[in-house]
């Protein structure tokens, strides 16, 4: 084959519904796979440590149908990643699932479906941990110790593109993946169709995230990327985008500290000689990428612990004097909170929007707020009942702080509501870790079966 | 000649922050023409140091800092003092930290 195209239809799959006309669009192109991601950790530490997802099932269902629809029709593989936001293995029986109530709803003929998990057994990590290998720690974290590992919740392993490589060699039509680095989803394709590893793994890094290799701004737009031996282009299916030289080098830089690198399972794409040329108004070419295979196969583990039960409750200020001494007004509310509930075990959080809510101590102007300003106040406690009482103690005390020259004395803050809310368990990033392993392989068992 | 600045949004194409991971957040600046990028480059508007004395960290906090050259591009990055998404974290995605950025004044006359 001289070259192949894959189509990409969202970077976020169910994280907002793809856009139909673009998707159309490029599947009329031609194309010899669809693939999406759908998997990330920007949406914070609560959907793995709880076992959800960020999204409605709704939204999820949508996209999966319209790929699964056009990838059966043209008989052409679909590849998702990281299913269900986190990948782990309830999420990926999820996707599995509905996969195949898809199949039967439109009475698909019959096809391969594979799927594999990533979830990682504590007493694993823990082996290697008295073994004396280390599970090294990134982003300047210590390494791995037992009672980090206590304290975590669920473990998932980011695949490289070993399993789905083993799945498309097993003849899958459709393959639903764990939790995955995001180019690998696509370089895998590219590996299995005999293509080299640079620009296959560059494939993945320029699709990954769909439309926001081009401009436009605007998301859930299908990119087409096409590779040869030589080089990747990637192609706008939007009639409002382009993928331009700066769109596509821009997003190299995206979401990652360092614009000239990107770390996969087994290896590290080096893109710091890339060159992009412009070779027509929607398509932009890429060459100049490198791949150094890794001497030491070591896989990413990301892991989410329960920090405990957590109730939301909002407090609002447009006395001037007040807004001035709101920290006053803050340290007495959580000193309310700490004669009832003591010093420890709880946890109350404040953000006040309108002076440095976003930024919190990055703020440049936190000394002039606006003149009116919006606490958001959340409370942590192991049980749902104490996180209540506190959350209420927490917002309710900013009501009755003393301040000494305040003229109204009715009440210190304005509640839009009378109550606190239930929010999402609190959860805390606990692994940001790299594991070695023997076989890559050994994370991600993989299964298959006809559907239809 | 007279001192002459424009603010750093007039100038480039885009400004935003974002996750790099769950302990990091990074920032690109990305301007539309060449000369502009290295005007900003010259005039040395955005540094570690400028970086730093913005967002009020250590400069011990900014883990990169490059240009890319490809992308006419200026990009850094920061350690966040705790992951993404701790209770009280009012930024999960880290979304819009950038924005003390756009009123950097550049220098034009350099």
């Amino acid at each position: 084959m001289q070259s192949l195209r894959v189509i990409c239809p969202n970077g976020h799959l169910g994280f907002a519904p793809l856009k139909t006309e673009s998707f159309r669009i490029g599947v009329d192109a031609g194309v010899d796979y669809i693939a999406a991601d759908s998997g990330s950790d920007d949406i914070g530490p609560v959907p793995l440590g709880s076992d959800t997802c960020a999204s409605p099932r709704a939204w999820q269902e949508h996209d999966l149908e319209v790929m699964l629809l056009a990838a059966r029709r043209i008989n052409k593989p679909m590849i998702i990643g990281s299913a269900g936001d986190t990948g782990s293995n309830s999420r990926v029986d999820m996707y599995v699932q509905i996969i195949r109530d898809l199949a039967r709803k439109h009475d698909l003929p019959a096809f391969r479906l594979g799927w594999f998990y990533s979830e990682v057994d504590k007493d694993l990590v823990r082996s290697k941990i008295r073994g004396g290998s280390a599970i090294a720690g990134l982003d300047g974290r210590p390494d791995l110790d037992e009672a980090e590992l206590d304290a975590t919740s669920r473990i998932v392993a980011l695949a490289g593109v070993h399993p789905y490589r083993k799945l498309l060699a097993e003849g899958c039509d459709v393959i639903i993946g764990g939790r995955s680095s995001d180019s690998a989803i696509f370089a895998a394709a590219a590996l299995h169709e005999g293509f080299p590893e640079a620009q296959a793994y560059y494939l993945g890094k320029v699709l990954e995230c769909a439309s926001f290799c081009a401009e436009p701004y605007g998301g859930k737009e299908t990119v087409l990327g096409e590779i040869t031996p030589d080089y990747v282009e990637v192609t706008a299916m939007s009639p409002a985008q382009s993928c331009t030289v700066a769109s596509v080098a821009g997003h190299a830089m995206y979401e990652r500290s360092n614009p000239f690198e990107e770390f996969v399972a087994g290896g590290r794409l080096d893109m710091a000689n890339c060159n992009y040329e412009q070779v027509s108004a929607k398509t932009t070419r890429v060459t100049g990428m490198r791949f150094d295979p890794a001497q030491e196969f070591r896989v990413k583990l990301e892991g989410s612990g329960r920090v405990g039960e957590r109730f939301v409750g909002i407090a609002a200020i447009r006395d001037p004097y007040t807004i001035a001494n709101v920290d006053k007004v803050i340290d007495w509310a959580r000193e309310q909170a700490r004669e009832r509930f003591g010093k420890t075990g709880w946890e109350l959080h404040y953000n006040v929007f309108g002076r440095n809510g976003v930024m919190g101590d990055m703020e440049p102007f936190k000394d002039k707020p606006a003149h009116e300003v919006c606490i958001l106040v959340q409370g942590v406690a192991p049980t749902r009942e104490l996180a209540e009482e506190l959350t209420i103690t927490g917002t309710r005390q900013l009501f009755y702080a003393r301040l000494a020259d305040v003229k109204g004395t009715a009440g210190g803050v304005a509640f839009p509501l009378d109550e606190v809310m239930p929010a999402s368990p609190a959860y805390r990033w606990t692994i940001n870790h790299t594991m070695a392993v023997d076989n890559p392989l050994e994370l991600f068992p993989t299964h298959s079966e006809m559907v239809g | 000649m007279k001192n002459e600045t424009r603010k750093l949004s007039d100038l480039a194409k885009t400004i935003r922050s974002k996750n790099a991971g769950t302990d990091k957040i990074t920032f690109d600046i990305i301007f539309r023409e060449k000369e502009t990028y290295e005007l900003v480059k010259r005039a040395k508007a955005l540094t570690r140091e400028r970086v730093s004395e913005v967002l009020g960290i250590d400069p011990s906090r900014i883990t990169d800092f490059v240009m890319f050259d490809p992308a006419n591009a200026i990009k850094f990055t920061i350690k966040r003092l705790r992951p993404s998404g701790y209770a009280g974290d009012p930024d999960i995605f880290g979304a819009q930290q950038y924005a003390p950025f756009l009123d950097i004044e550049v220098d034009l006359t350099v």
